[in-house]
């Protein structure tokens, strides 16, 4: 029970590192980024490329996905860049092409097979947690995890950046007419966005492994997670991810048959009892 | 499946069509459908097959493009009922009878039924926020088929499943097997169009242009949402019944996000709203997955990703804006 | 029995108190007007009105039923119909399929699954396109009609859900003054089975039309009465200009 809690918290967390780029970007931009998922899976094979390698491989791989996600979120802004007066829907479909066409040059570069990511040398044994014994990397994920949505969270909270993000969110046309350059912004979320993708795909990689059909898993997952959470809310990517984290583990442990019924009832409840999500403020839908 | 597309009504300006299908598309529909008829008496069983897979596959997509397109409802978890009408029939077929058409039916009705219970909380989101719920659901479906091993057969799928059978006799050829899936397709082909020339139908049309406006009118949208919901998860679930009747397994891969996306690229690549452009795009699909993709070393989906993008570019419309416009129209 | 009556209607956004303790009776036959200057509230009541949004107390009733809970749907099926003030309408129909969709809804008879000829549809439909002028325009696609062909096609549609309350908001805003014209004529001509309730800027419509007038100031109802006792009004002249001659703001 407590493993199964602990791992709630770490998955939790990795998917907040996940959903909050996807919640940004759609709450910012209105560019719902199906590529989200690829990006994550790009990560994750990043991480069992360089595994064999000890920390160095670790600390390698995490500095590679860091520098192709933010690449990859700049070259996702431009793609959308021509679609800005085109509807929500083309614009999510672009991305859709551009993650099938991810996923499948993954699978031509490293192969249709699962592959298992190590954890980093030192962190791939167990410790003892009130008695249970608990993978040491989950503990590691999950103390990461709280410190970078602190750190998100004081960054959109406190800073002029944050701020610049937080009005955009609001009012995008305001924040334009103001001069910022709406064009900027975008780019900088997206790549920003993109960059916590796939370092959550190398951080993920000990915990799901590498192998084709993840990305649309974890895209799911995080779709899930933006939707309870409100979109554009920090705090609800947050909670969200968290609730999402238990439910899902605990599902798993307590009715495997019925898990993936139960992420959907979850999600069937918010919408329900409120449709613009935990925190979200009424956004236009 | 193109067979009973009546060519001169692309989706919204299809409102009154009583007149066209009457004369020149009424004969156009019928040399297609005899073209098609015919195409197995020509054709290598290879080529038969791709065919039967592509008639399949044009049907899903005018399901779902009754939802994306009429509706304006862009599904992306479309394929979690045709799944649901393939594991139906399929299990149906194996357990019960293989005589049609009790698959058939089975089929329609467990698509139907599976659209039923997830649509309710659909229906009460639209746009982007519609494509990530049925997304979320497809998903859930296709979890569904992979962990339900006692009845789905689990990540194998459902194997074994026996040929359709016709007043007794199995349908024992891959040209026999055509016709039944031709014919079927058509009648489901044509259950799409009818109900697009409807009232009905033009009430659909009405919610895709502006739904507040629809409400003021006093229609009561959400219920017309769900009802071409349930009827699109039907119609998906009959295509599904022709999936397993040509395939003789499902594996929860048919389900999958994949399969949803390759409905919605076909949809789109024919210009959503426009039944006949849907079953071009199925049949481009299907021609780039199953019959180029061996020779592309397997990689068929990236060729299909590379045109996703390419038809988001540079085909607003889908094939069907490439035609000289009757009128205006905002798709 | 008024056909309109609300009763202490209040909704507030945040702290701002758009529509407060309103009360409104319109009876029937009546052109009622709702006035007042802009921030008045005039679309916030309109809207609770309509049921496109809900009031935080009070309650709507039409025709003495309380219909304070029901959708815009529900109201429109008992009989009231609202023309909207910034409508696209729909962009793929013909005014012609426009005006049917509304008259379809609006039959005996269920919305049917089959195509089929409606003779009575389309009869009706033409007559009310005739009626606002628009019969020689029935085949163009609504995204080509003007601005105001585009107002005059929202009365068709209206009028084709059968109301016995109707309400327009707006209804000659962005006009040209000959369409304000035919739609005085329209509206005007209207049977008095209709009662009419509008909210409107342009005050010279206002008197030219109505019988009844309300007006809003600062989400409140400033003064109810006729026509005359408004114009008479120095509280109504110093809510709309502070303190400027009253035979200015009525010239």
């Amino acid at each position: 029970m407590l493993v199964s809690i602990l791992n709630g918290f770490a998955i939790g967390f990795l998917l907040f590192i996940l959903a909050v780029g996807l919640s940004l970007v759609f709450g910012m931009m209105d560019v719902l980024n199906l590529a989200h998922g690829a990006l994550f899976l790009g990560g994750a094979y990043l991480g069992a490329q360089f595994a064999g390698d000890g920390w160095g491989g670790f600390l390698g791989a995490l500095g590679i996905a860091a520098v192709a996600g933010l690449a990859a979120g700049g070259v996702l802004s431009l793609m959308t860049e021509p679609l800005r007066r085109r509807s929500h829907l083309d614009q999510a479909l672009l991305t859709l092409g551009v993650a099938l066409v991810v996923a499948e040059l993954l699978i031509i570069v490293f192969g249709d097979d699962p592959l298992a990511v190590p954890a980093p040398p030192g962190l791939d044994g167990s410790v003892a947690v009130f008695g249970a014994t608990y993978p040491a990397y989950r503990l590691v994920l999950i103390g990461f995890g709280a410190v970078l949505a602190l750190v998100v969270h004081l960054v959109v909270d406190r800073t002029r950046v944050g701020a610049l993000v937080r009005a955009t969110v609001a009012d995008r046309e305001m924040v334009a007419a103001l001069g910022v350059d709406n064009r900027l912004v975008k780019a900088g979320v997206f790549a920003v966005g993109s960059l916590l993708a796939t370092t959550a795909g190398v951080l993920g990689g000990p915990v799901y492994g590498a192998r084709p059909g993840l990305d649309s898993t974890i895209l799911i997952l995080a779709l899930v997670v933006v939707v309870i959470g409100g979109l554009g809310s920090v705090r609800g990517a947050l909670v969200g991810a968290l609730i999402i984290g238990q439910v899902d583990t605990l599902g798993r442990v307590l009715l495997p048959d019925l898990a993936s019924f139960i992420l959907f009832a979850a999600l069937a409840v918010v919408l329900v009892v409120r449709p613009q999500g935990l925190f979200g403020t009424a956004v236009a839908r | 499946m193109t067979a009973v597309a009546s060519p001169a009504v692309p989706g919204g300006t299809a409102a009154r069509p009583p007149r066209l299908t009457c004369g020149r598309g009424a004969l156009i529909s019928v040399v297609v459908l005899v073209v098609l008829a015919a195409a197995p008496l020509f054709l290598a069983p290879f080529a038969t097959t791709t065919l039967t897979r592509v008639l399949v596959f044009a049907l899903f997509a005018v399901s779902l493009d009754l939802l994306v397109g009429v509706t304006g409802l862009p599904s992306l978890g479309h394929a979690g009922y045709l799944g649901a009408g393939a594991y139906a029939a399929g299990w149906v077929s194996i357990n019960v009878t293989a005589e049609a058409p009790v698959p058939l039916l089975v089929g329609a009705a467990v698509g139907a039924l599976a659209a039923a219970l997830t649509g309710w909380v659909t229906v009460r989101s639209a746009g982007v926020f519609f494509l990530m719920l049925t997304l979320a659901i497809g998903e859930t479906l296709q979890q569904v088929a992979d962990s339900w091993e006692s009845v789905t057969g689990g990540a194998n799928g459902l194997t074994g499943v026996p040929l359709v059978r016709l007043a007794g006799t199995p349908l024992a050829n891959v040209g026999y097997t055509y016709w039944y899936v031709l014919a079927v397709g058509a009648l489901g082909f044509a259950l799409v169009a009818v109900l697009v020339r409807s009232p009905w139908g033009a009430a659909l049309r009405g919610i895709r242009d502006n739904e507040p406006r629809m409400r003021a009118l006093g229609y009561p949208t959400s219920l017309y949402k769900y009802v071409v919901f349930v009827v699109a998860g039907g119609v998906a679930g009959i295509a599904g019944s022709l999936l397993v009747a040509q395939q003789r397994l499902v594996t929860p891969a048919d389900l999958g996000f994949l399969t949803s996306s390759f409905a919605l690229l076909a949809v789109v690549i024919g210009g959503a709203g426009s039944l006949w452009g849907a079953c071009l795009g199925a049949a481009l699909v299907i021609v780039i997955r199953d019959a180029l993709g061996p020779s592309l070393d397997g990689h068929g989906t990236l060729v299909l990703g590379v045109v996703f993008v390419l038809v988001v570019y540079l085909l607003p419309r889908g094939a069907a804006g490439l035609r000289p416009r009757r009128r205006r129209e905002n798709a | 029995m008024s056909v309109l009556r609300c009763r202490a209607l209040s909704r507030s956004f945040g702290a701002l108190k758009a529509v407060s303790e309103v009360d409104l009776v319109v009876e029937p036959g009546a052109r009622h007007a709702l006035i007042g200057p802009n921030g008045a509230g005039k679309s916030t009541l309109f809207k609770l009105v309509t049921g496109t949004m809900r009031p935080d107390t009070g309650h709507v009733e039409l025709a003495g039923q309380d219909v304070t809970t029901l959708s815009e749907v529900k109201r429109c099926r008992l009989g009231m119909s609202q023309t909207l003030q910034h409508s696209s309408l729909f962009a793929s129909m013909t005014a012609l399929e426009t005006v049917e969709l509304a008259v379809q809804r609006h039959e005996k008879g269920r919305i049917a699954f089959l195509p089929r000829k409606q003779p009575v549809v389309g009869e009706r439909a033409g007559k009310l396109l005739a009626d606002v002028g628009l019969i020689r325009r029935r085949e163009v696609p609504v995204p080509s009609l003007s601005h105001g062909e585009r107002k005059q096609l929202e009365v068709a549609l209206a009028l084709a859900c059968r109301p016995s309350l109707l309400l327009l908001d707006e209804p000659a805003a962005g006009l040209s003054p000959a369409e304000r014209a035919r739609l005085v004529e329209l509206l005007g001509g209207l049977p008095s089975e209709i009662t009419v309730l509008f909210v409107e800027h342009d005050l010279d419509l206002v008197f030219a039309l109505a019988d009844a007038v309300t007006v809003l100031h600062l989400g409140r109802v400033l003064l109810s009465g006729p026509p005359a006792q408004v114009r008479a009004s120095d509280a109504v002249r110093e809510a709309y200009l502070g303190s400027s001659r009253r035979e200015e703001l009525w010239a």
